[in-house]
């Protein structure tokens, strides 16, 4: 870990929030009329408001799902959510053009750092639209596009109308139908064939505003050949009230391209995060879902990759965390539809303090698809005996060739490690920092250099004055 | 003559584990500079005795005190006694999985020393002790303890305890299993500390002695010292072992 990430991050918490300064506010609650007025406000071609009105349409009759935690889910209300919330009129290139307050936000987490430092691009997301959008001129001149979603619909239509949709479609859930009825910015990107984005592109959200929805929508296309690292963080100060973000990302990695989709979500705890991510790997292609779930109150999502051509590859390493009053269902989605295709899904949870976690997989293989392999591995951690988890495994396995395996192990903290670290001058708490920090570095060493400073900082301070 | 410093005193000490009294009646002082040994057969309580002092909170006193430094112990907590100086090297120590031993180490030297650890100077201590064990570098970003040999796992121990710079070292059947470099490496390591310190070995071998000068030597049978003598006292339970002194025997006790 390096000192230089550290100045990066700086003593980042998540708790604190902006004065909101909204140039325009809709009313709370949901109806066609307010779909149509999104759309009309964004100046969208026809066919996205028919797309959204339609998928409204669905999103009223479409049931709340009766699996999970319907309990917790039951307590949303969609009339209480303020659909759209516009805090700067323009998508500003230059840093300095940004609002002062919505820039001490983004110099609070250390953006404009970080992207200098690090990274190949930034979409800051403040509220439902980015705020602030650079990618390096390098990118721009192999071709690749990278917009917030709304410029992308803007400056590219044809590409955005003939994928948008495709891999989520509206109709999958109650929350994709939504999502796609009122969705406002997320990250469009498009890479062309053959071009390898060396250096992972970020985008960062932040919800601000009380009992504000956030639906971002992201679409992701990895030409043929191509690569990309796209990195997500999410933060969301302390509100009393619930907020809900529920996102759509789709991925499309053709004939031997290869994504990497990176996000830590570190939600507070009143935010409902009900995200559909799926994506599709063509012939020989990769697709990679490494995601961590800090924070929320009831986290439902599910990466998945439909492995569409022959010999594609899918990887979904995830971590989950739960503290007290928080729900972290996730888990991965796997679907071999064509010959020796492989995936390894590696999930990581832990519960403290009566927080509950989840895993729920779907492994499928349908009969054509001969020769796949598959491995499965889920580790749970224990905090202490309040805490739960619990593991919903599914497999659909229709290729007797199938060469699959599965793990699981809940263990808990032993006490000889305890000993062993509080002899070393470690305080319980700073113990079990350590420990948990270890038991998500297969995860963590797959983050962005300050991504992984911040994930363990985060657990650290998770750990903090928690211990009786 | 100036009185040494007294670092460990105990004193009619027993202790028990989930009822059953395992330490029964054991005293001893242990002065600045002093090395002391302990013998005795498996059992016979002698981790038991290493993890009471560190503070373990499975074994509990029933009668008897520590003093570290001359202040009584019973208050401190396990982390406490770490910043106050006392190491202990661990007979099995635990593994921790995913952390690096770069990381931890420095983390660890952070967490006993008041002022904020500098950078530079941290990397220029861990250098010297790690050449001074003759340990590869890629020890750093390996996980602690994870994998590691016996032999590794007891050098790692060593470095932690040059670096700690302990007041007090209990050093737990650090010997047991290592081959005569890794001996001879483990007693370079005690020796660099032990002029400042009080120490307490637990061995079951003569030969570590041979690299080590110890000034006293105690032989523990079921939870007490039954003998004590200088470092000729372990050359003869080499050559005799422990049936003589048992008080079944009719040795003096
Ligand atoms: N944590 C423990 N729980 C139960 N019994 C223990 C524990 N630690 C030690 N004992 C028992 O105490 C006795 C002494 O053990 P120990 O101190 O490890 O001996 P030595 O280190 O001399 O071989 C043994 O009978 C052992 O089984
Ligand atoms: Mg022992």
């Amino acid at each position: 870990m390096s000192d230089e990430a550290r100045d990066v991050i700086g003593d980042y918490r998540f708790g604190f929030h902006d004065p909101e300064n909204s140039t325009i506010r809709f009313d709370k609650g949901l109806s066609e009329q307010v779909v149509r007025d999104i759309s009309e406000l964004k100046n969208e071609p026809e066919w996205m408001t028919d797309i959204r009105v339609k998928a409204y349409r669905h999103f009223v009759e479409r049931k709340m799902p009766d699996w999970g935690n319907c309990h917790a889910l039951n307590e949303i209300n969609f009339e209480n959510v303020t659909y759209f919330l516009r805090s700067s009129d323009a998508t500003e290139k230059d840093w300095d053009d940004v609002p002062e307050d919505i820039k001490n936000t983004f110099d609070r987490l250390g953006i404009p750092d970080a992207e200098q430092k690090w990274l190949g691009g930034v979409t800051a997301q403040y509220e439902s639209e980015a705020v602030y959008h650079s990618i390096r001129e390098d990118l721009e001149a192999q071709g690749v596009l990278f917009f917030d979603m709304d410029s992308g619909l803007r400056e590219h239509p044809e590409i955005v109308k003939k994928y948008f949709g495709t891999v989520v479609p509206h109709s999958d859930n109650k929350f994709s139908a939504l999502n796609t009825a009122v969705w406002s910015g997320g990250s469009f990107i498009y890479v062309p064939k053959n071009v390898h984005v060396e250096m992972p592109v970020q985008a960062y959200f932040r919800i601000n505003a009380k009992n504000m929805g956030q639906f971002e929508r992201t679409l992701i296309i990895a030409d043929e050949g191509s690569s990309i690292h796209y990195v997500e963080g999410c933060t969301a100060p302390t509100y009393s009230t619930d907020s809900l973000h529920s996102a759509v990302v789709e991925l499309i990695a053709m004939k031997g391209a290869k994504i990497r989709y990176s996000t830590i979500q570190n939600w507070s705890a009143n935010v409902f995060n009900l995200v559909t991510k799926r994506g599709v790997a063509h012939e020989r292609a990769t697709i990679e879902w490494v995601d961590g779930n800090i924070g929320s109150k009831l986290t439902m999502k599910y990466p998945a990759v439909l492995l569409k051509g022959e010999g594609a590859h899918a990887e979904v390493i995830s971590v989950a965390y739960a503290g007290a009053g928080q729900h972290q269902d996730a888990g991965a989605k796997v679907h071999h539809l064509a010959p020796n295709t492989t995936s390894n899904i590696l999930s990581k949870s832990i519960s403290k303090n009566g927080g509950r976690s989840s895993y729920r997989g779907m492994l499928q293989v349908t009969p054509k698809a001969d020769g796949c392999r598959s491995k499965i591995v889920c580790d749970a951690l224990m905090l202490d005996s309040d805490s739960r988890s619990d593991t919903y495994p599914t497999m659909e396995v229709g290729n007797s060739s199938a060469d699959l395996e599965h793990e699981a192990s809940v263990s808990k903290v032993s006490g000889d490690q305890l000993f062993y670290l509080m002899s070393r001058g470690f305080t319980e708490e700073q113990a079990m920092g350590l420990i948990v920090n270890g038991f998500f570095e297969p995860f963590t060493r797959e983050l962005p250099m300050e991504y992984a400073v911040e994930l363990n900082k985060l657990l650290e301070l998770e750990m903090e004055g928690s211990i009786g | 003559m100036v009185m040494a410093r007294e670092i460990l005193r105990i004193e009619n000490l027993h202790v028990s584990v989930e009822g059953t009294p395992i330490i029964r009646g054991l005293s001893m002082t242990i002065n600045q500079g002093e090395i002391h040994v302990i013998m005795g057969r498996n059992g016979a309580g002698k981790s038991t005795l290493a993890n009471v002092v560190m503070g373990h909170p499975a074994y509990e006193i029933t009668e008897g005190s520590i003093h570290y430094c001359s202040e009584p112990l019973e208050e401190l907590s396990v982390f406490e006694r770490a910043r106050a100086g006392m190491f202990l090297s661990f007979q099995y120590p635990a593994v921790i999985p995913g952390v690096q031993v770069g990381t931890f180490l420095k983390k660890s030297v952070q967490s006993v020393s008041d002022e904020p650890l500098k950078g530079r100077a941290f990397r220029k201590q861990l250098n010297e002790a790690m050449a001074s064990l003759e340990m590869e570098k890629s020890v750093l970003s390996r996980y602690v303890n994870d994998g590691f040999s016996g032999g590794e796992k007891k050098r790692l121990e060593m470095l932690q305890m040059l670096l700690l710079k302990p007041t007090l070292a209990l050093l737990d059947e650090t010997d047991s299993g290592l081959d005569i470099d890794a001996l001879r490496i483990v007693a370079k390591g005690i020796n660099q500390v032990a002029p400042d310190a009080g120490c307490l070995i637990i061995t079951h071998y003569q030969r570590l002695l041979d690299h080590v000068k110890p000034h006293f030597v105690h032989v523990m049978i079921d939870g007490k010292i039954i003998k004590t003598g200088g470092a000729d006292l372990a050359l003869e339970l080499e050559a005799k072992g422990y049936d003589w002194l048992e008080p079944t025997a009719g040795a003096e006790a």
